[in-house]
């Protein structure tokens, strides 16, 4: 039952991240890119309203929200509606960063031969600014990961929901069985991390950030700071 | 016909209050190597970046091969694909190797086939003695390397002219010479090219005009062994005085 729990748990963060992605790739250019009327009116609002509000309380916006117009959301979508476009915003951050730190002689070289100013960004800036931007991500899949608790609360039955059962099934293991659930978690985490700092490693180029080979978990900290 | 490559007719550029280019004219002709000496801050980088319309000029107007690039409606993407640039800091793409380096303009700029922009691709690096290093990163490559995989680059989309913004300056001395020698063979079969630089002794050799710029404006030109022996201006001849006495 707990697996069939983590199951959800993982679709619900794929599809969340994936939405995520989706959301932030095109905001984060945008934000460096695009018009300053742009960045100023629209997205700069957008990114402190969803910074200020809690990820619970947009899910019950959400869901209730659509239920009072009348559309029918499930927890499922509500949920992933409301956490993976706020993970699109923190990763548009993600993405602005990586992309700032692109040296601008890149852009300067790629316009000098030729490249229209979007074709620059697709072919130059964003492959570096991706590499750049893997390993603050692999945060995002974790805070991501582990926010998909939350949909606990709209019904859904993922790890925490199948924990609850079995707790009221068999009356008070709740411990034991809480336990249980946040070692899965941990697992997943740790597995997923491992993951990307395979993907990172797969696509480094030499001088250019390589990924130092292992300590994928706990070393995060100590090798930012070399 | 003339063989006139580029002319630049009242070229003035500013950047806020700040003049740095005041009426500057210069013509240049098909195969001709012209050297942009001149103090530092003088606009000759400046006047560099407005021939390719990185940074067009306020007013002024420039012609290449007879077409007026500074008109409205002309397709800057496709004026810069025919002028070649090489940077002081040689801006390579970090992510690519010197093959792709060369061979990227030529497939997302010209459209050439990938296979035969690899042939061309690798002819350019031979070109600037690089074949071997085709699969290095330019983190691999020694400055000196780097700035000839940028000349490759340059040459690949077979450029009307290359302007040069101080190729050499960010280079230990030791590594000048291999980029110099690039730069003077290109000299020799005909490559039309506009290069600010101090290089002096480069400049003797390869160049066939040396034009003194300062305060934005061209003070002086002429060929470089009336230049560097008798120019006729103050300025210039206490500028290469005292260039000459570093060396």
């Amino acid at each position: 039952m707990l697996l069939e729990g983590a199951a959800e748990t993982v679709r619900l963060t794929a599809l969340m991240l994936a939405l995520g992605a989706a959301v932030g790739l095109p905001f984060g250019v945008l934000h460096v890119y695009g018009p300053r009327i742009l960045r100023v009116a629209v997205l700069d609002p957008i990114v402190v309203f969803f910074r200020g509000i809690p990820s619970l309380v947009l899910m019950m916006i959400i869901y209730f929200g659509a239920s009072e117009i009348g559309l029918d959301l499930s927890g499922f979508i509500a949920s992933i509606l409301a956490i993976g476009v706020r993970s699109g915003i923190y990763q548009s951050q993600i993405v602005r960063g990586a992309i700032q730190s692109v040296g601008s002689g890149q852009m300067l070289a790629a316009r000098a031969i030729g490249m229209s100013k979007w074709r620059a960004i697709r072919f130059i800036v964003i492959p570096q600014a991706l590499r750049l931007a893997l390993p603050p991500w692999s945060n995002e899949y974790a805070g991501v990961l582990k926010e998909s608790s939350l949909a606990y609360a709209l019904g859904v039955t993922e790890l925490m929901r199948q924990g609850r059962y079995i707790v009221a099934r068999t009356f008070g293991n709740s411990l034991l069985v809480y336990t249980v659930c946040a070692a899965i978690y941990f697992v997943l985490v740790f597995l997923g991390i491992r993951l990307l700092r395979k993907v990172e490693q797969r696509f480094s180029v030499p001088g250019f950030d390589a990924a130092p080979q292992g300590r994928a978990f706990f070393g995060r900290d100590l090798e930012s700071s070399r | 016909m003339t063989d006139l490559t580029l002319r630049l007719e009242g070229i003035c550029k500013s950047f806020g209050s700040l003049s740095v280019l005041k009426d500057v004219d210069l013509d240049v002709n098909k195969g001709e190597t012209k050297v942009l000496m001149g103090p530092s801050g003088t606009g000759k980088s400046t006047l560099l970046r407005c021939i390719n319309l990185l940074d067009p000029p306020d007013t002024g107007r420039i012609w290449l091969d007879g077409r007026e690039i500074t008109a409205k409606g002309i397709n800057v993407d496709e004026v810069r694909s025919s002028i070649g640039m090489v940077f002081q800091d040689f801006n390579l793409f970090t992510h690519l190797t010197a093959l792709d380096n060369v061979r990227i303009g030529l497939v997302r700029v010209k459209g050439v086939d990938k296979k035969t922009a690899t042939d061309m691709a690798m002819e350019e690096l031979r070109r600037v003695d690089l074949a071997e290093k085709a699969a290095s990163y330019p983190a691999q490559l020694s400055g000196g390397q780097q700035q000839r995989v940028s000349i490759a680059r340059a040459l690949a989309l077979k450029p009307r002219l290359i302007l040069f913004d101080e190729p050499t300056s960010a280079l230990d001395p030791e590594l000048t010479g291999e980029v110099l020698k690039v730069m003077s063979r290109l000299a020799e079969d005909g490559m039309t090219m506009v290069i600010a630089s101090h290089e002096i002794d480069f400049a003797r050799s390869a160049a066939d005009e040396i034009v003194f710029m300062a305060d934005g404006r061209i003070v002086e030109k002429g060929p470089p062994d009336v230049m560097f022996t008798s120019p006729q201006q103050v300025r210039t001849r206490d500028f290469f005085r005292r260039i000459g006495e570093r060396h």
